[in-house]
């Protein structure tokens, strides 16, 4: 059970760093210990956290927890099944595949959260100002948003992927790039309404710069729903990586991700003799999805004043 | 109705221009002259040119621009850079086959989707419409190219029921049952994502009607509750799952090109990523403006149906 401590830790520490709120407990909560709560009975939320603390933390502390060197190969070990040796099994070449699984999910991880960082703070921005000033500029850029959101967003990533470059910061700007939109729906909503709101008018009469009241007045505001999309966003930023990285367009060989460890993973003899080597790296990636999807929603249920406490 | 409809195609236009000038312009931006230049190291300076020439290369990006666009318009697609043949012909051979998996995934969607979210949505927090609910999460998070593989793994390969790819048995009499044989796989591995998100849109569409005072009257009038659900509930349900359909094609639009690489189903996809490996640049080109249109059209078709069928919409 010490996993689900130190998840529920984590957690209770981000969300709630200010150890007044605890005081508030009792008849009149505050609104971020409804949260808190909320949160927490939601069961698959909760397994979503969990499994997310082990990933994470597993991949952080690769090189302390990996048995081998997750690029060596060995004549001797190509397909060699999961054993004391071999946690999970070898690969073709005969690397460990737990070892692998480890180091890739850093990448992987890495790529993910860092697009999700781009997609967000270009939707944020764009949404924002659009929201905020209204008129010509709200349908410029709002029309930019329908253009963006048209694109094709598979055959895009892999034309801009292919031609360009398949390093990772390329991926995250890539990713950046074509996935903001919804974002920026999302803030402009939010924006037009919190604009209307007295202490957006009270900041104004203090004269204030109109950033600072975007971005520090209201934008603080708007972080719930931001928050629940970017966890999402996440999840479907690692699912685009690794399909790329799959059909060998994404991260390239020797650094491995969960995508293209699964690209040497397809040929008949594997099928039929290592079931283990195409087995393991989706399963991280599904995981991994998975509890991105659950938390994300154990988020917006929990930041909806609509959906009651159990 | 009709002001409606002009203006909604009225609207796509700036869409579609802005898609074109971008994936143009990606195309200029790329680096390296297209492969059937670089490929052949003997050729001499003055055949380098003449190729250049001839493919309009050196012209100023506007005019290539021009040229494209009007060409595009015009129905010109132009020949592909490696094998020569127009890029026409190329789609014309692989349409059919990438349709034809799309339709099977739809319809595989809709055949499971809407039942089981109906049953998920009144047997509410009951042990079937929680087991319904993990699966449609587990469907929507599952990489289809892994869940692909896995069908392949397991019930092709080891157990032998499938074939591992294509679209009928090389050599074979190619029958109806060969061809629904060699298509179940790829169809159900396009059809999960949408199929999950299906099931769950159907459940919480269902769940608002239920709880609408109209359906209490029906209750309250003494129906039998399968007439209830049925008759009175299911039909306003399904009302805004219309929408749905037009934006499950940018999904499959995307998802064939990793299910074709897979399954070697010679469609669209798979002519996308010989394209990209080849740098063969008019093909890719056409097939992103084409996939964006089918978007663009998935997006109109989706509005103006539910125009049609909710009164409500103002327009």
């Amino acid at each position: 059970m010490s996993h689900l401590n130190t998840g529920q830790d984590a957690k209770t520490e981000s969300i709630t760093p200010n150890p007044m709120n605890n005081e508030t407990l009792g008849k009149h909560r505050s609104m971020l210990a409804i949260i808190v709560t909320k949160f927490f009975q939601n069961k698959l939320a909760v397994f979503g956290l969990i499994m997310l603390v082990i990933i994470v933390g597993a991949a952080v502390l690769a090189p302390f927890i990996a048995t081998h060197n997750p690029n060596e190969t060995s004549l001797g070990a190509r397909l060699h099944e999961p054993s004391a040796e071999y946690l999970l099994g070898a690969d073709n070449l005969g690397r460990d595949l737990f070892s692998r699984l480890l180091y890739a999910g850093q990448m992987s991880l890495l790529v993910g959260f860092a697009a999700m960082v781009s997609s967000t703070i270009i939707g944020a921005t764009v949404g924002a100002i659009a929201g905020y000033f209204g008129g010509i500029i709200d349908g410029i850029l709002m029309r930019i948003v329908d253009i963006v959101i048209s694109f094709p967003n598979v055959f895009m990533l892999i034309t801009l992927v292919a031609l360009f470059s398949p390093s990772p910061f390329w991926l995250i700007v890539v990713f950046g790039l074509l996935s903001w939109t919804g974002t920026a729906r999302l803030v402009r909503g939010e924006m037009l309404s919190l604009k209307q709101r007295e202490f957006v008018l009270a900041a104004r009469t203090l004269g204030l710069p109109k950033w600072r009241i975007i971005f520090s007045h209201i934008m603080p505001n708007a972080i719930g729903p931001i928050i629940v999309s970017a966890t999402l966003a996440i999840g479907a930023f690692i699912i685009a990586e690794s399909t790329l990285s799959f059909l060998g367009l994404g991260i390239q060989p020797p650094q491995a991700t969960w995508g293209n460890m699964l690209s040497d993973a397809q040929s008949i003899p594997i099928f039929l003799n290592a079931w283990w080597f195409p087995l393991f790296p989706g399963l991280m990636i599904f995981l991994t999805v998975l509890s991105f999807n659950f938390v994300g929603d154990g988020l917006r249920d929990a930041l909806d004043p609509r959906v009651v406490e159990k | 109705m009709i002001t409606y409809i002009i203006r909604r195609l009225v609207m796509t236009v700036p869409i579609l221009f802005g898609i074109s000038v971008v994936s143009f312009a990606i195309m200029m931006m790329a680096p390296g002259q297209p492969a059937i230049i670089d490929a052949d190291p003997t050729i001499s300076p003055e055949a380098r040119e003449a190729q250049i020439e001839r493919l309009g290369l050196d012209d100023p990006l506007p005019v290539q621009y021009g040229r494209w666009l009007s060409n595009m318009v015009s129905g010109e697609f132009g020949n592909s850079y490696i094998s020569g043949t127009p890029v026409s012909t190329l789609i014309a051979q692989r349409l059919p086959n990438t349709l034809i998996l799309m339709a099977a995934s739809a319809f595989l969607a809709i055949l499971l989707a809407i039942p089981i979210g109906i049953i998920s949505a009144v047997r509410q927090y009951t042990k079937t419409d929680y087991t319904i609910t993990l699966f449609s999460f587990a469907g929507v998070a599952i990489p289809n190219f892994w869940f692909g593989l896995l069908l392949i793994m397991f019930l092709s390969v080891q157990l032998g029921w499938f074939p591992v790819g294509g679209i009928q048995t090389i050599g074979g009499e190619a029958s109806i049952m060969d061809r629904l044989h060699h298509l179940f796989l790829p169809a159900l591995v396009l059809a999960t994502a949408d199929m999950a998100g299906l099931t769950r849109y159907t459940r919480t569409s269902m769940l608002e009607v239920k709880s609408q005072d109209y359906i209490r009257t029906a209750r309250a009038k003494g129906f039998k509750e399968s007439r209830v659900i049925y008759k009175h509930a299911l039909r306003n349900a399904l009302l805004p799952l219309i929408t749905i359909f037009g934006l499950m094609l940018p999904t499959f639009i995307g998802g064939s090109v990793v299910i074709e690489q897979i399954f070697s189903w010679p469609g669209i996809g798979q002519l996308f990523m010989s394209s990209v490996f080849q740098r063969d640049y008019p093909v890719i080109m056409i097939l992103t403006m084409f996939s964006a249109v089918l978007v663009v059209i998935g997006n109109l078709i989706a509005d103006i149906l539910y125009a049609i069928v909710d009164p409500r919409i103002e327009y």
